[in-house]
């Protein structure tokens, strides 16, 4: 198609000068720190929809990928975790006004996957709603389960709940949006920074999320998403020993137990669920496995 | 070599070509260095590391403690090869000397008015001999830029002959500080004028400058350091120091050492690397290839 074509069209937004112009693909990428790289290795692999068509072509994440990314995720930890839960909890809910505003986008990519338009769309607002209630859990976890402990001495003795650290997650090949969303939330509510694996078959609604995430006042960082294969990126994430803690939910049951032993030789904590409906209330569980206890011992006035 | 005499010959060396130089840097820092060769080129680098402190806050204890990494980087791995100096302040060589004894880790000290360089001249030779009488085996000086940058080459060059009097037997790294001297062919004069002058290395930077240590500016200087041995048959050796802070970084370092300068300087006697942070890196990076895992920073001492 000639270039002269369009001149006569131009400007004027008619359907001959929109048929002419040249289609602008995207690129998926990764994210990570806040920025969109491609992976380091150069790799890609073919994204299709569930009837077989050419969808996109999406990063295959390396192990230097998972590194990159356990790094990010370390930066951004002191100051995530060092944000008031307020401001947290400010920021998460932010995340949810942005997903709002792509609710077509994820239809899309979900109705491409293979759901149909209203389980889609179901989907879509169930996600939202879970990222709006996590965001409100980030200035009241403590206030619920937090304890003020009686003990045998003139002392106010207090328990809270404190951020593990860098968390590694692997999402669910099920529910592509709401499992994403069920296993992120509360990992960063509480103020762990996370590096998460999206679903093989499924990563373009998980790269939606990270372009939601880069453009809400999250530090970057906080999150980190790679796409590839949870088999080859699993194990590194697991030995890793500066990763704290391991959402072993997409792994394979053939590989999470050599995990859960590589797992083991930093101390990290581990969640190996049983399988999840996503759609039933997720309660505190995931909330409060990537916490660690603090519990202080104040000299009361006499 | 007369005052009109250095001026004349520093003029006329050839100038550098800053995109050449540039380019050719970039190219040799994307060489791929894998398994033996990095296990090799990561010990190699551990041992030329001059682990580092130059901060007001510097106390005692934390020299002493910097010494005991110095002389067993990674404590629970007795192969790790030992750093090749520590380097401190002038006061506090006395502490650093104790510490290390007997362990074949050298003690350098900064000396003459480090980083400025702004003090009279006696204040500079009694710094340089204070340091060298209280133990210190190399002492780093800095040049006076601001005569260098006024064209007074005979300044500079009769301090560096002056100090390294004072410094007596210890080795003398000579300072250029690099960032201020704001073109390649002003690295090229100074890095001349301090081995004709009778430097025994020559270093970049303080780390107090931005930009402190680069690839190109290091590769200047090798180019120097070599064609000087072409020309008197003494060998000089190089230091870049500050803003050296991964692995990789100090890889590319040797590479550059290497096709730059030859293999003659692959050596922690020719070349040294000055920095603190990339100590912790090294260390996890052949952590990473003896254990098959990535390791974290919470596995190795902070200083």
């Amino acid at each position: 198609m000639s270039h002269t074509e369009t001149t006569g069209t131009a400007g004027t937004g008619g359907a001959a000068g929109t048929a002419s112009r040249l289609a602008v693909r995207k690129t998926y990428k990764l994210f990570i720190g806040g920025a969109f790289p491609r992976s380091e290795s150069g790799r890609t692999y073919v994204v299709n929809s569930a009837k077989g068509a050419f969808l996109a072509n999406a990063a295959l994440a390396s192990r230097k990928d998972v590194r990159d990314a356990v790094g990010a995720a370390r930066k951004a930890f002191g100051g995530w975790s060092g944000r008031t839960a307020y401001n947290r909890g400010q920021i998460l809910y932010r995340v949810a006004e942005m997903l709002e505003g792509r609710r077509a986008q994820f239809v899309e990519e979900l109705t491409a996957l293979g759901a149909p338009r209203a389980k889609a769309t179901a989907e879509v607002d169930a996600a939202i709603d879970r990222w709006v209630w996590y965001a409100g859990w980030a200035d009241k976890l403590d206030q619920v389960v937090g304890s003020a402990n009686p003990v045998a001495g003139p002392y106010l003795n207090l328990t809270s709940h404190q951020p593990t650290g860098v968390v590694g997650v692997l999402a669910p090949p099920d529910a592509p949006l709401l499992g994403l969303v069920s296993v992120v939330a509360p990992v960063i509510v509480t103020g762990n920074t996370a590096v998460v694996v999206a679903a093989e078959d499924a990563p373009l609604p998980a790269i939606t999320l990270a372009e939601v995430l880069a453009t809400s006042d999250l530090p970057g960082g906080v999150v980190n998403l790679l796409t590839g294969r949870a088999a080859e990126l699993a194990p590194w994430l697991a030995s890793h020993m500066d990763v704290n803690a391991i959402d072993l939910t997409g792994v394979p049951d053939d590989l999470a137990a050599t995990c859960e032993e590589a797992a083991a030789d930093n101390l990290k904590r581990v969640l190996r669920p049983s399988p999840t409906t996503w759609t039933a209330d997720p309660g505190l569980t995931r909330l409060l496995h990537f916490t660690e206890l603090k519990t202080v011992w104040h000299p009361t006035a006499p | 070599m007369s005052r009109a005499g250095l001026r004349t010959f520093l003029y006329g060396l050839p100038g550098v070509d800053r995109v050449g130089a540039d380019q050719r840097a970039a190219e040799l820092g994307t060489r791929s260095i894998k398994t033996s060769a990095k296990a090799w080129a990561i010990d190699m680098a551990i041992s030329m590391v001059d682990l580092t402190t130059l901060e007001g806050a510097d106390t005692p204890g934390k020299v002493a403690a910097m010494c005991a990494k110095a002389i067993h980087p990674d404590p629970s791995i007795p192969e790790v090869p030992r750093v090749a100096a520590v380097c401190v302040y002038s006061d506090l060589v006395g502490v650093a000397a104790e510490t290390v004894r007997g362990s074949g880790v050298k003690v350098a000290s900064v000396a003459t008015a480090f980083p400025s360089g702004r003090a009279p001249l006696d204040a500079k030779l009694d710094d340089t001999r204070a340091a060298v009488a209280a133990g210190a085996d190399e002492i780093d000086m800095v040049i006076d830029r601001g005569a260098f940058l006024a064209g007074d080459f005979g300044k500079v060059y009769d301090e560096i002959v002056a100090v390294k009097e004072a410094a007596g037997d210890a080795h003398l790294k000579v300072i250029l500080e690099t960032g201020e001297l704001s073109t390649y062919d002003n690295v090229r004069r100074a890095s001349w004028l301090a081995m004709v002058a009778g430097a025994d290395f020559i270093k970049t930077s303080t780390g107090k400058i931005q930009p402190a240590a680069t690839l190109p500016v290091t590769m200047v200087m090798l180019e120097a350091v070599r064609d000087f041995r072409a020309a008197t048959g003494r060998q000089i050796g190089v230091k870049p120091a500050g803003g050296i802070r991964t692995s990789k970084d100090a890889i590319k370092y040797l590479v550059l050492v290497n096709e730059i300068a030859g293999e003659d300087w692959l050596s922690p006697d020719w070349f040294r690397l000055g920095a603190s942070s990339v100590l912790n890196d090294l260390l996890m990076q052949r952590t990473k290839l003896a254990t098959g895992r990535y390791s974290g920073p919470d596995y190795f001492t902070l200083d």
